[in-house]
């Protein structure tokens, strides 16, 4: 059996990341478990990020996680590139068990998985995944030079997708279910002025066709119920996330959509030593910096109740 | 480019995969693609573990569109594993270690 560690982290991405950086500071000599091919989140399918303070020019997602995961690691955290497959989080010592079958204990436990991106669990979604179904623009835009493709959401990762994609297609259709964008302000103009790109409003994508690649889909339009068949080669879909919480289904409370629940304003969840960042909590802001911001106060929490314990005893 | 894999291209391709004795994985992939950049240390795992059994190649799609066209490829990374010339598996998406080492089992 191997020996306990004061601190655990499962998930990487800026909470992750951030809260390894806080807590390698305090001495706690944290344990980050990265992911195998998730390492860095939800920013490594991005291209520019805009919008986090101290780059006024931009930074490149990847790029920013590669800096924190670097910033984390000059303090003495340890990251390991694997998965947890499984967690108990009862008790005062956890336990988090690796994709190795490995077993890892520890007295705190700070969980940052984030989100995974929801499928629109359509007919030809699964068959033609990979095959002109796509969940990341920066990955796949390239295929689709000179084409006509859509993209499928109305939020900031939709638009900013749907831009992206102009570089390489010649008509990008921005499918939404609503007559207008959720996206904030300055992606929703840069969308509205940009020629490459046509919106479809109050449409839901119904059906994927094709047999070994994409040839076009089924639009529903939902106000007046009628169907119609659009001529794509290429389907981005961009409706959301998920919280990656079913490692902890059953183990600590979650709401009905699947966030972990806090005490806000910290981050402890209902298993005492157990703390939560990040947007496996967050339903509202959901930005690279707001996680970074609860996973800085993850691990001033779980520096608390180390503190605590060690107190007690 | 790691030490246990090689490097193909379009001009290669026929020589050093479709002609190939060996079974061979080429692992389709571009600088810009984050999830391509993920896998490749376990793809170098895979590689040096199995040398007996498995090649592993990788093609930059940016630099050799002309193979990545051919076969159809329109998302990366895509893994696809070649026989006697012929495509005999697709892997598209990152995969953890354990399940690659699943879905290529057969070839292991």
């Amino acid at each position: 059996m191997s020996s306990i560690h004061d601190l655990i982290i499962v998930g990487s991405g800026p909470a992750g990341y951030t809260a390894a950086l806080y807590a390698a500071r305090a001495q706690l000599s944290p344990l980050m478990f990265e992911g195998a091919v998730t390492a860095g989140g939800a920013l490594m399918n991005t291209t520019d990020v805009e919008n986090f303070p101290g780059f006024p020019e931009g930074i490149m997602g990847p790029e920013l996680m590669m800096q924190m995961k670097a910033q984390a690691e000059r303090f003495g955290a340890t990251l390991v590139a694997d998965d947890v497959t499984s967690v108990e989080l009862d008790g005062d010592i956890k336990s988090v068990v690796t994709g190795d079958g490995t077993e890892h204990r520890s007295r705190a436990v700070i969980l940052a998985m984030g989100s995974g991106y929801r499928e629109l669990g359509i007919p030809g979604e699964k068959k033609l995944s990979g095959h002109g179904v796509s969940w990341c623009a920066t990955c796949d835009g390239f295929f689709f030079k000179g084409q006509e493709i859509a993209v499928v959401g109305g939020g900031d990762s939709a638009v900013e997708e749907a831009t992206f994609l102009t570089r390489f297609a010649d008509r990008v259709y921005l499918i939404h279910r609503r007559d207008e964008l959720r996206a904030s302000k300055i992606m929703a103009d840069r969308a509205h002025n940009d020629p490459k790109i046509t919106m479809v409003w109050d449409s839901a994508v119904v059906e994927a066709h094709g047999e070994d690649k994409l040839t076009g889909v089924t639009l529903r339009n939902l106000r007046t119920e009628t169907e119609s068949e659009l001529a794509v080669t290429g389907l981005f879909v961009a409706i959301g996330h998920d919280p990656r919480s079913e490692l902890l289904q059953g183990k600590i409370k979650l709401d009905d959509e699947g966030y972990v629940l806090v005490d806000a304003p910290t981050t402890r969840t209902s298993a005492p030593g157990v703390f939560a960042a990040g947007d496996l909590v967050d339903h509202t802001y959901r930005q690279a910096i707001t996680a970074a911001g609860t996973g800085c106060a993850a691990a001033l929490d779980a520096e608390r109740f180390l503190a605590d314990l060690a107190d007690e005893s | 480019m790691g030490e246990n894999t090689t490097t193909v291209t379009d001009a290669s391709f026929a020589n050093d995969v479709l002609q190939s004795d060996k079974t061979v994985l080429v692992d389709f992939w571009a600088e810009w693609c984050g999830p391509c950049r993920m896998v490749a240390p376990v793809l170098e795992e895979i590689a040096s573990e199995n040398s007996d059994k498995l090649i592993v190649a990788k093609l930059n799609v940016d630099e050799n569109p002309q193979t990545a066209a051919n076969y159809g490829v329109v998302s990366i990374p895509t893994l696809n594993v070649y026989k006697g010339g012929e495509v005999v598996k697709q892997i598209v998406g990152a995969k953890p270690k354990q399940a690659l080492l699943k879905d290529l089992a057969e070839f292991l």
